[in-house]
């Protein structure tokens, strides 16, 4: 009986393009997100920010808010668990200011009453008196002596003597002799690259529903790619036992990692806790903007010498991010991937985590990535452009590969880079000639994927149908991949599954959907399960047939024996097992629980061409072309899907989407209007190719595809303009003012 | 013996050194050694290291083997969006 599902070809259901099982509901409207929830009873929340981007508390005052007609509760900080420390304290830190306001938008206070609109009101009527403090929002001036000092020993063992103290984490890594390196160099090219921070722009405001009594038991609604993780968190902000509080995902309107921590939901639980109600809180896109997590910001410089064939010599980085009032920007990350598609003899990385009166960052797609492949394939494409080189070809010349070393340290697995970059040389696109104005950019990008904490249950129905309850929230169509792995174990058709996301009282951990670890390590796991359930299914045939299990095996959705040794049974179909189930045994189901270990990390190379007008500055992208490793595309839509939406986001984050902070610190374009994030007219036809090199570490082969595709983008687009203006731009995003100036600064001379 | 990797901002803890041998036969007993043995590293282990064991990343299981002659990497503890 074969027990080992694993294979990468032959496969019946994998690879095919049902429709998304959740789809009929979201386009009716009948999919239920974080504010479609109700509850008898239910108050509405609003939460007090500061204005100031840095201030001491000195007071609050809410007895004029309590005196107020449908006021049911106000919590300040003295309403949450006392004595936290590292990333909880972190966090209630972030989620409810304790003696300081670190950054506009920082919430102070909150109320809970019986309308949304005399919450909001109340919230005016809470009297906070600040003594203001100097602040600084720029990542390269709070590193400076004299810069305003965030939180004092915040930083942790990492960081050398004689750092500011906002510098707070402190990362360093490479091999080699870069000196050596730039001394063999016919040319090195060395600069400075800037990005604004960005927002993930998920559709979906954060909102919950939380209801906490007294005895300290909890029901808690809300979107978030991590339902078990922010049962942790509320747990601890709040002194519960983590079992007490169940926590339901929402169906989620757009996370990318932005919804991979905690802001409100405490909050909301410690109103209801006073209120003895259950309150619904939400966010405005407003309060989105200012208070809940965008990327770092960032100053990098990279200095690459390259030899006169193309050859790489050396390469050496320097990344600052900024990360808001708080530790935790991913300035390893970013030093980690930077030169991770290049075999480099000679490398050296550093990266810096520096704090500011800013929003603690947060995760978005390939945290910190995207911005490392801005500075270093614009270094390698003005390479290129100097030296007279094909920009694929030295990219091939230099690739990283199986056996190769990695930039940060271990000895590469089965990758597929150069099979990513062969897909883009041969591609129409690459060879496609330009009109006059136009540009094109190259880029690859990487990003490492993740597995993770992960428990799956798949229960059979007596018609042998099946019903699979994970635990990581479907932010990108996997419970259709899900179903197909399934499917394909199982034998029996996609349409007979239904996945559900479990509930925190139904399965075991599962940590966030993050790291593009969903079809990954939920996959394997529901591979696993489901393969728990057919040797089950086989033990019943075998037991009705009177022969030994190891003498049926499973096949498309039947029993059968195994030879004619095993006996001539007519085999058994899953249905027929299922039937009669209960007086066989009783129900048939799998469960898998693990932390699977097996991510395969994937590459991508993107091709752009740009127009720019120069009399307006603006850039129109006129064609784009995503190559990227999947690994194996369970479903091969979706997976186009997350190529497609990697390369719109980096379009935006390119081009037009950043964070302005005034000089009073405070964020002065907190809404769509002024925060320019890409509409359909903006965009061009995302063209895709799935490169498919099998991850060993997955039945299937699957790598992780969520991450990846944002990461060339930024670079690819900066080159493409770049190549169509005649001028390196060296500064995120490349709104029409700043190509304009840059092209009146080559005019110049 | 097994030769564990460290990434150079790492070095200075260990006496300028760009790996170290320590006894293990999993992650979780070379994780060990190396607290005992570098105490100077027990900061930066307890803030959370990922062990790339041959090529593999092993972000948080202890349990993974390791063999003397594998090649054994520290790392920054990944983070996803």
């Amino acid at each position: 009986m074969a027990l080992d599902s694993s294979k990468t070809t032959g496969f019946k259901y994998v690879g095919t393009r049902p429709n998304r099982p959740d789809g009929l509901d979201k386009v009716t409207g009948r999919a239920k997100f974080g504010a479609d929830a109700y509850a008898p009873g239910m108050l509405h929340a609003a939460i007090k920010r500061s204005p100031h981007a840095h201030a001491r508390i000195v007071k609050i005052d809410t007895s004029k808010a309590l005196a107020m007609e449908g006021v049911k509760a106000v919590v300040t900080r003295a309403d949450f668990a006392t004595g936290l420390e590292g990333e909880f304290g972190d966090i209630l830190e972030n989620v409810m200011a304790g003696e300081k306001a670190l950054y506009d938008g920082h919430a102070v206070a909150a109320v809970a009453a019986t309308s949304a609109l005399i919450a909001r009101d109340a919230i005016k009527a809470i009297e906070v008196e600040y003594e203001i403090l100097p602040h600084v929002t720029d990542v390269d001036a709070a590193m400076q002596a004299g810069a305003p000092v965030i939180r004092a020993d915040a930083a942790d063992a990492s960081v050398p003597e004689g750092l500011h103290p906002n510098v707070v984490r402190y990362y360093e890594s490479g091999h080699g002799d870069v000196e050596a390196g730039f001394a063999e160099a016919d040319l090195v090219v060395e600069d400075h690259f800037l990005t604004e921070a960005t927002h993930q722009g998920y559709i979906e405001p954060h909102a919950c529903l939380g209801t906490l009594g007294s005895d300290g038991k909890g029901e808690l609604w809300c979107c978030t790619q991590g339902h078990w993780y922010v049962q942790k968190v509320c747990a601890a902000c709040l002194g519960l036992e983590t079992s007490q509080l169940r926590v339901t995902a929402s169906e989620i309107g757009g996370g990318f990692g932005g919804k991979t921590t905690v802001f409100i939901e405490p909050v909301a639980l410690a109103l209801s806790r006073k209120a003895n109600r259950p309150v619904k809180l939400v966010m405005t896109r407003s309060e989105v903007f200012r208070a809940s997590g965008p990327t770092s910001s960032t100053s990098m410089d990279v200095k690459i010498g390259m030899k006169k064939d193309g050859t790489i010599t050396a390469a050496q980085g320097t990344f600052r991010l900024q990360g808001g009032a708080f530790p935790g920007a991913p300035c390893e990350m970013t030093a980690m991937c930077a030169f991770a598609p290049y075999d480099l003899k000679h490398v050296h990385q550093v990266g810096y985590d520096v704090m500011s009166n800013r929003p603690k960052q947060a995760a978005y797609r390939a945290p910190g990535s995207p911005m490392a492949a801005f500075a270093v394939e614009s270094v390698i494409d003005e390479l290129c452009g100097q030296l007279g080189l094909d920009p694929i070809d030295t990219r091939l010349k230099n690739a990283s590969r199986e056996g190769t070393r990695a930039s940060f340290g271990p000895t590469w697995p089965r990758i597929g880079l150069v099979e990513t970059l062969e897909a883009v040389k041969a591609h129409p696109h690459y060879a496609a000639p330009l009109k006059k104005g136009q540009g094109r950019g190259i880029s690859c990008g990487f990003w490492f994927n993740h597995g993770g904490e992960t428990a799956v249950s798949l229960a059979l129905s007596e018609d042998g149908s099946a019903q699979v309850a994970v635990g990581t929230p479907d932010i990108g169509g996997s419970r259709a991949s899900m179903a197909l792995m399934a499917a394909e174990v199982l034998g029996i058709p996609y349409e007979d599954i239904r996945v559900t996301i479990a509930d925190t009282a139904t399965l075991g951990y599962n940590e966030i959907s993050h790291g593009s670890r969903v079809t990954y390590a939920s996959g394997l796991a529901t591979i696993k399960a489901a393969e728990s359930a057919v040797q089950k299914l086989c033990a019943r045939a075998a037991a009705k047939w009177g022969i030994p299990e190891d003498a049926v095996y499973w096949e498309d959705g039947y029993a059968k024996p195994s030879g004619p040794n095993a006996g001539d049974f007519e085999p058994l179909h899953i249905d027929e097992i299922t039937a009669t189930m209960g007086a066989t045994g009783g129900p048939i189901c799998g469960h898998f629980e693990a932390t699977p270990e097996g991510a395969g990390v994937s590459f991508a190379a993107h091709i752009v061409d740009a127009e720019v007008d120069p009399e307006t500055g603006k850039t129109s992208v006129v064609r784009y072309t995503v190559v990227q490793d999947a690994g194996k595309a369970i479903h091969p839509t979706y997976v186009e899907g997350q190529f497609q939406g990697g390369a719109a986001q980096g379009i935006g984050w390119a081009l037009n989407e950043e964070y302005i902070y005034g000089a009073d610190g405070r964020l002065q374009n907190a809404g769509f209007l002024d925060y320019r994030i890409p509409v359909a007219s903006d965009l061009p036809m995302i063209d895709t190719v799935i490169v498919e090199v099998p991850n060993p570490g997955h039945p299937f082969g699957v790598r992780g595809v969520g991450e990846t595709s944002i990461c060339p983008p930024l670079a690819a687009i900066a080159n493409a303009v770049s190549n169509a203006v005649g001028v390196r731009m060296r500064q995120l995003p490349m709104r029409p003012s700043r190509v304009l100036e840059a092209l009146e600064s080559a005019a110049d001379g | 013996m097994v030769d564990v990797a460290l990434w150079s901002g790492l070095r200075p803890l260990v006496g300028g050194r760009d790996s170290v041998a320590v006894e293990g036969g999993t992650v979780g007993e070379i994780l060990d050694a190396l607290r005992r043995n570098y105490p100077a590293l027990v900061p930066t282990l307890d803030a959370g290291v990922s062990v790339v064991v041959d090529g593999r990343v092993i972000a948080s299981s202890l349990t993974e083997p390791v063999k003397p002659d594998s090649e054994v990497v520290l790392m920054m503890r990944l983070k996803g969006g």
